[in-house]
């Protein structure tokens, strides 16, 4: 810090403005003005962020929950009725409600549990000295990079009942044909791995991050010690990733929780209602279906409040989870 | 890391690790901007300076712009330059234009409106809309008096008319010739429509005369929803009572068609598609259904995506009965900057004359029932379907539909009844009872506001 001062004094003197008199004065003016400025300018930096924030963050949050509170159609949004908290005690009895949501806990369990895991493994092999690193690290993002629509669009041919190319595999091997999207766990399940395939590669990127972080020596006393590969990726990277895994498990929930795309593209017939029977219909879609199917914005706020409130319980859960791992 | 050997490297690595990112940067954004679910075409070369340019915003495959009537507009008036855009759903297309309606903002000078939306809008929206009735060159003897009635908001909204029919959709039997003769049925559009004439059960006796003898693997229909729908819409009465009361779960027309369309799928006639789906469109490449219940602006999709191999296996009969399925409006947003040259515009494009073109061009069937005198209209022959008489099946067709009641929430209705309820039927063998009970439920969640 003394060495900035240094640096900025004589700029600041240069400029020769005040004469001998003020001198001193414009010492203290300039000191003052220079404390002042390393309070407050890193606010003002930041400063742009949390005004957008305010505008389209903030804001949006803070008038969904209003609109929660009353009864009010997306035809008219102006006229609005006050229900109170109507719209959530209504969710309790919504068949519609609870339905989405176990949905979402099961796709968000089928599609984060292997995809984390095989993001570790592929973080691993990344990891090795090879040829092509480079090349092989961006391939592994470029699933990432394709839109939900393109790549879902791409998935529901694959899935296809009659002429698609999963189940001509399937039929291939002797196996029978799956009716992708009518079956409660199969849809599911091909709608997992729609994500599987898209966040994958996004995952594996920051565990290799992380893994090159780690020490060379651990591995190095590990060897020494006897370990094989599999128990140093077992014993020392796995440990040494263990707040990184905390940060993509609460990243993958969030993502799971708030799907929307994939579901809502892998019923190119129907929009919104997840099937015939619900039965891929996520909370993010019943949300839609409710705010912009059938016009409820009321409605939908609650849902998109309910859902904001799961997240902080699962947010302070895996808070009280790294607490606990941090005590130990 | 400290190694002065090791910097190069390093440096190395650096560049290459940024190359990389940016490359992966440039693959993320080409692929956000390759939403395909919205584009935007424009109807003229661009960089046309000081011209007006009106914007036209329409859903699926509208045909205005296919049709050259954009062109013909702008050749016609120098000063005006023509743009559309273009979403594929009206399902994403509708709630953006009532979300833009509410704000006054992100509108495009003209929009479409689908015929199941159209009461929500006279009811809803008419403050926000042009009162086209009184714009120049509109005339309303041109119009299907009911098609006229459906756009007009009622005395107690301002009676505005806000929405200009553009098509409507009689119905016709789109068959596939070669199936027909494979399973000895006639082949020949007149004696196929006399095979069902007056009454859709004899449709279904059809096609168990079809299955019986086509033998397995083959259906008659690609789906119970579209024979339910095609049966609505022969009945005056159908989700709405005159009163505006919604009556589709007491009303026996709306039940008598689900029932009715249920048997197909209980019989084993229908191929268990979802109509609109990448599914669907690979059926009617693959034949792997012998006929589909076509309102008139669906021949210009069968033939898309039955592409050249299906020319003159397709043919289109008469419907059992008249019926109705879809067609749209135009209006025209106050909020919009040329609210006057919009309005004109809207009224050239859905003028008899134009409406006439654009079956000609693209076979959506005219509202205004002064073209169906056109010698375009009445003596229309579509050369795809084996040069049938377009005109004269579906002008038949056309003056034989009852008149409409319709209701606010009728999209959502219908598609209930198809999405979730006949669905369950057709594609996972629930009974009819159960499927209509799951329907109800639906339906009832998503009125209740």
């Amino acid at each position: 810090m003394t060495d900035e001062t240094a640096v900025l004094s004589p700029s600041a003197a240069g400029s020769k403005e005040p004469a001998a008199e003020g001198g001193a004065r414009g010492q203290i003016w300039r000191s003052r003005r220079y404390r002042w400025d390393l309070r407050w300018s890193p606010y003002a930096f930041v400063a742009p962020f949390f005004l957008f924030f305010a505008v389209f963050g903030l804001f949006p949050l803070l008038y969904t929950g209003w609109a929660a509170l009353h009864q009010v159609e997306l035809t008219d949004p102006d006229s609005m009725t006050w229900v109170g908290l109507k719209n959530f005690t209504r969710l309790w009895d919504d068949e519609f409600f609870w339905n989405a949501l176990r949905n979402t806990v099961t796709i968000g369990l089928l599609s984060t549990v292997p995809q984390l895991a095989i993001a570790l493994g592929l973080a691993h092999l990344l990891n090795y000295k090879m040829r092509g690193s480079a090349f092989f690290r961006v391939a592994v993002l470029t699933p990432y990079a394709t839109s939900v629509a393109a790549a879902t669009l791409v998935f529901v041919l694959l899935f296809g009942r009659d002429y698609g190319m999963v189940n001509w595999a399937l039929s291939a091997v002797g196996l029978g044909a799956v009716d992708w999207q009518n079956g409660t766990f199969a849809s599911q399940l091909a709608v997992s791995t729609i994500v599987i395939w898209r966040w994958t590669g996004y995952n594996a990127l920051i565990y290799l991050a992380a893994m090159q972080a780690v020490p060379g020596e651990l591995y190095e006393s590990a060897a020494l010690d006897g370990a094989s590969r599999w128990q140093q990726f077992l014993h020392v990277t796995v440990p040494s990733l263990r707040p990184t895994i905390l940060f993509t498990c609460v990243v993958s929930t969030i993502g799971a929780t708030q799907l929307f795309g994939e579901p809502l593209l892998f019923n190119g017939g129907a929009g919104a209602t997840g099937g015939s029977e619900h039965q891929f219909q996520t909370l993010g879609l019943y949300l839609y279906e409710q705010g912009w199917v059938n016009l409820h914005l009321g409605r939908a706020s609650a849902i998109a409040w309910a859902m904001f409130l799961i997240l902080l319980v699962i947010a302070g859960a895996a808070r009280l989870l790294r607490g606990r791992g941090a005590s130990r | 890391m400290r190694a002065p050997a090791r910097v190069p490297v390093r440096a190395r690595r650096t560049l290459a690790t940024a190359v990389t990112a940016m490359g992966a940067a440039a693959l993320l954004l080409t692929g956000c901007a390759q939403d395909p679910a919205e584009k935007s075409e424009s109807g003229a070369p661009a960089g046309d300076k000081g011209k007006t340019t009106l914007t036209v915003g329409v859903f699926g495959a509208f045909g205005l712009q296919e049709a050259g009537l954009y062109d013909e507009y702008m050749a016609q008036n120098p000063g005006i330059r023509i743009e559309q855009t273009s979403i594929e759903r009206n399902e994403n297309y509708y709630p953006q234009l009532l979300t833009h309606l509410g704000t006054g903002s992100g509108l495009a000078d003209i929009q479409a409106v689908e015929v199941n939306n159209i009461a929500e809008i006279t009811a809803t929206q008419a403050d926000k809309l042009v009162d086209l009735g009184k714009a120049p060159g509109v005339d309303k003897a041109a119009y299907l008096p009911w098609k006229w009635a459906q756009g007009t908001a009622s005395a107690a909204k301002g009676g505005a008319t806000v929405g200009l029919g553009t098509d409507i959709g009689p119905q016709g039997i789109c068959y596939r010739k070669d199936l027909f003769e494979a399973a000895g049925l006639p082949s020949d559009r007149a004696a196929v429509g006399a095979l069902w004439a007056g009454d859709w059960n004899k449709y279904l006796e059809a096609g168990k005369a079809y299955k019986a003898k086509a033998g397995e693997g083959k259906a008659f229909v690609d789906s119970a929803s579209g024979v339910m729908a095609a049966v609505t819409g022969s009945s005056a009465q159908r989700f709405y009572d005159e009163q505006g009361k919604v009556v589709y779960k007491t009303n026996p027309a709306v039940r008598g068609a689900f029932d009715l369309a249920a048997s197909f799928a209980t019989e084993g006639l229908s191929a268990k598609l979802q109509q609109f789906t990448p599914a669907w469109d690979q059926g009617f490449a693959n034949g792997s259904f012998a006929t589909v219940s076509c309102p008139a602006w669906m021949l210009g999709y069968i033939q898309d995506k039955a592409g050249p191999a299906g020319k003159d296996k397709w043919d289109v009969a008469q419907a059992p009965k008249p019926s109705n399925w879809g067609g749209s409006f135009l209006v025209v947003p106050k909020a919009g900057k040329h609210a006057q040259e919009a309005a004109k515009l809207a009224a050239w494009l859905t003028a008899p004359a134009q409406q006439a073109k654009l079956f000609e061009k693209r076979g959506s069937f005219p509202s205004a029932s002064a073209a169906y005198k056109l010698p375009t209209v009445s003596g229309a022959q579509h050369a795809y379907f084996g040069g049938a008489p377009i005109g004269e099946i579906f002008a038949k067709a056309a003056e034989g539909v009852p008149v409409t009641v319709v209701g606010p929430k009728d999209l959502v209705i219908s598609q209930n009844l198809a999405d979730i309820g006949m669905l369950q039927v057709d594609q996972k063998g629930r009974s009819p009872q159960e499927g209509w009970e799951a329907a109800v439920k639906a339906i009832d969640n998503a009125l209740d506001q």
